[in-house]
């Protein structure tokens, strides 16, 4: 039922906001943006090595490294909850991956008849269907993943436990599990398939990095998600205000539930594309990249109160770490210098959009 | 329903409520009839928010029927009740703050469009339809303006505007005067006015006398769980009500 209207409104009092002060040119990740670009600049200025092809791939790969995980990590974020797990899960999840690999590989084992058998010459192990041993082992590590994002979103959004306790408890429980499956030696991708798996986590196409290139796709499924679709809706109106996303009848237990499985899954996805480019899976793997996230994601200007954040956010807040670490070390300054600096800018960056919010 | 103009848009017979020991509400009965405003009010603790969270569905009653356009209803959350056309503006407004006011209207029934398997939001059509509220409620509100820019009024004007979403019959409003600048008290009760034209029954829920004589046509006292008095506005007084509210006349 449209009433009709008697007389358009007229706005007579109230101005149109200006551009530059809505939208991402008000945002924290706009101006992170502009430092970056500023620092690009000083770095092109200060090394003729930087903007070389090979120093760029070695950037765009090492950032795609956290990257695909400060993704996840941010839709926990723009929440209003953390995840301090994605380190122990991109571990737990590559060593599974390997370990089914390698078990599936294996021509004398009850599971391994099934995948492969052994060539004439008695030696090389062939797999009966080229790449299904690599499917079900990245589906196996990705399922845990799962599992750990299920009992997260069930502990925090079903029995109401604060996320920070519950994700440090599984940091905990996914590191140590990683020890106990592998006696606390790690383990390496195995058997014909494994170098499909190479090609297909640090491969490159036509120059690009492949992390890059996921990066890229998942970034753009995420812009799609947070601001094109209902569910994205629901995350950032949680964020903003979570009794008002309950009472306009937000389904708020599924949505949680939903972005801390998002967030293990791009951890473990993470974690399986990190092992390829390592050629293996130690069990001290991606020890403390929760924070390395973490203040990707914060850099970036998502809101650790909730509300804020996005694909743009996190990717930025990635390059500019990987930029600053990759500066140093053309700089030839010691890269001890890199965490420092890395604290530095996350208070910078959080303390000018403190400033800017109070001068509006 | 073949008398649809005799039959009250809410009524409530009976409306009992316990919590543990506390007896908070006690053999209420009431009735609202289609395009009438009525005032609530009663004294912190008098039952009226016991009362507002059980016509909205966010408690059940220990007792009592709640009847609906005439059928009986039985609401276990707030979506329930919203499904048969009662909306409530709370106290707070329920807004994200971070959302823009078209967002905020819409949230939790967004409108799409379908692309092949995907289902995105229809930004287009949330933003018109928004905008085509903000001009029935007369409040200079940019759809796509962030909510945590607005005035008082302006946020009001979101809340309320969510309500004419899907042809509420009751609104409810909790205190939509009470955070707010004279000048938007004036706003607020306007749009109370609209929407008591468009035939809306309004339950107002305050403690502010001037508005409750401004715009209600039938003033509820409560006091201790009970209805103490339910008298058309013009047979009663600012005087009387108070003193029915501090409990100086029993009842009325």
């Amino acid at each position: 039922m449209a009433m009709p209207l008697e007389s358009p409104i007229s706005f007579t009092n109230v101005g149109r906001i200006k551009w530059w002060q809505r939208g991402i040119f008000a945002s924290q990740t706009g101006y992170v943006l502009l430092a970056l670009a500023m620092l690009l600049v000083v770095m092109h200025f200060a090394s003729p090595y930087f903007f070389t092809e090979g120093n760029m791939q070695n950037v765009a790969k090492n950032f795609s490294f956290i990257a695909i995980a400060t993704l996840g990590v941010t839709f926990v974020i723009i929440t209003g909850g953390i995840d301090l797990s994605v380190g122990s899960m991109m571990c737990f999840s590559a060593m599974i991956t390997s370990m089914v690999m390698t078990e599936l590989s294996a021509p004398g084992s009850p599971a391994g008849s099934l995948f492969v058998h052994m060539a004439a010459d008695g030696k090389t192990v062939l797999a009966n269907v080229p790449g299904l041993i690599l499917l079900i082992s990245i589906l196996a590590g990705l399922g845990v993943a799962l599992i750990a994002g299920l009992v997260n979103g069930f502990c925090i959004a079903v029995l109401g436990l604060s996320p920070f306790v519950t994700t440090l408890g599984m940091l905990s429980i996914v590191r140590g599990l990683g020890y106990v499956v592998s006696n606390g030696r790690g383990s390496f991708p195995g058997g014909p398939d494994a170098d499909y798996f190479y090609a297909l986590t640090s491969g490159d196409v036509l120059g690009v990095p492949v992390p890059f290139i996921y990066l890229v796709i998942l970034a753009l499924a995420m812009a799609v998600v947070l601001h094109h679709s209902s569910f994205g809706r629901h995350v950032f109106a949680l964020g903003g205000n979570e009794k008002a996303a309950e009472l306009t009848g937000i389904p708020v237990v599924r949505v949680k539930i939903e972005v801390y499985v998002i967030c293990a899954l791009a951890a473990g996805l993470q974690g399986i594309i990190i092992s390829g480019w390592l050629g293996s899976a130690p069990a001290n793997m991606a020890t403390s990249y929760e924070l390395n996230v973490i203040a990707a994601a914060v850099i970036g200007g998502a809101n650790l109160a909730g509300g804020i954040g996005g694909p743009l956010g996190a990717i930025v807040g990635c390059v500019l770490l990987e930029v600053i670490r990759n500066g140093l070390v053309l700089a030839q300054v010691s890269s001890y210098w890199q965490q420092t600096l890395v604290g530095v800018i996350i208070i910078l960056a959080v303390l000018v959009d403190r400033i800017r919010s109070r001068m509006t | 329903m073949t008398k649809a103009e005799a039959t009250p848009v809410l009524e409530l017979t009976g409306i009992g409520k316990e919590f543990g020991a506390i007896r908070a509400l006690h053999g209420v009965d009431l009735q609202v009839q289609p395009g009438e405003v009525v005032g609530l009010m009663g004294d912190n603790g008098a039952g009226k928010s016991t009362l507002v969270k059980i016509i909205a569905g966010n408690f059940r009653p220990s007792h009592g029927e709640i009847r609906f356009a005439g059928n009986a209803v039985h609401f276990n959350r707030p979506v329930d009740a919203r499904g048969v056309g009662i909306e409530v503006v709370y106290q707070d407004l329920a807004l994200a703050d971070n959302l823009t006011a078209a967002a905020n209207v819409f949230l939790g029934r967004e409108l799409k469009r379908r692309f092949g398997p995907l289902a995105l939001l229809d930004h287009k059509a949330m933003a018109a339809r928004a905008l085509e509220l903000f001009g029935e409620l007369r409040s200079e509100t940019r759809p796509d303006d962030l909510v945590k820019q607005m005035s008082g009024g302006q946020r009001q004007a979101v809340a309320i505007a969510r309500t004419r979403l899907s042809n509420a019959r009751l609104v409810m409003m909790d205190e939509p005067t009470a955070a707010i600048s004279v000048r938007q008290v004036e706003q607020v009760l306007g749009l109370i006015h609209r929407l008591k034209e468009q035939g809306v029954a309004v339950m107002l829920i305050s403690h502010r006398m001037p508005d409750v004589f401004a715009v209600c046509d039938r003033v509820i006292v409560m006091r201790r769980g009970e209805k103490r008095a339910d008298k058309p506005i013009h047979q009663t007084s600012p005087e009387e009500v108070t003193a029915l509210i501090t409990g100086a006349k029993e009842a009325a």
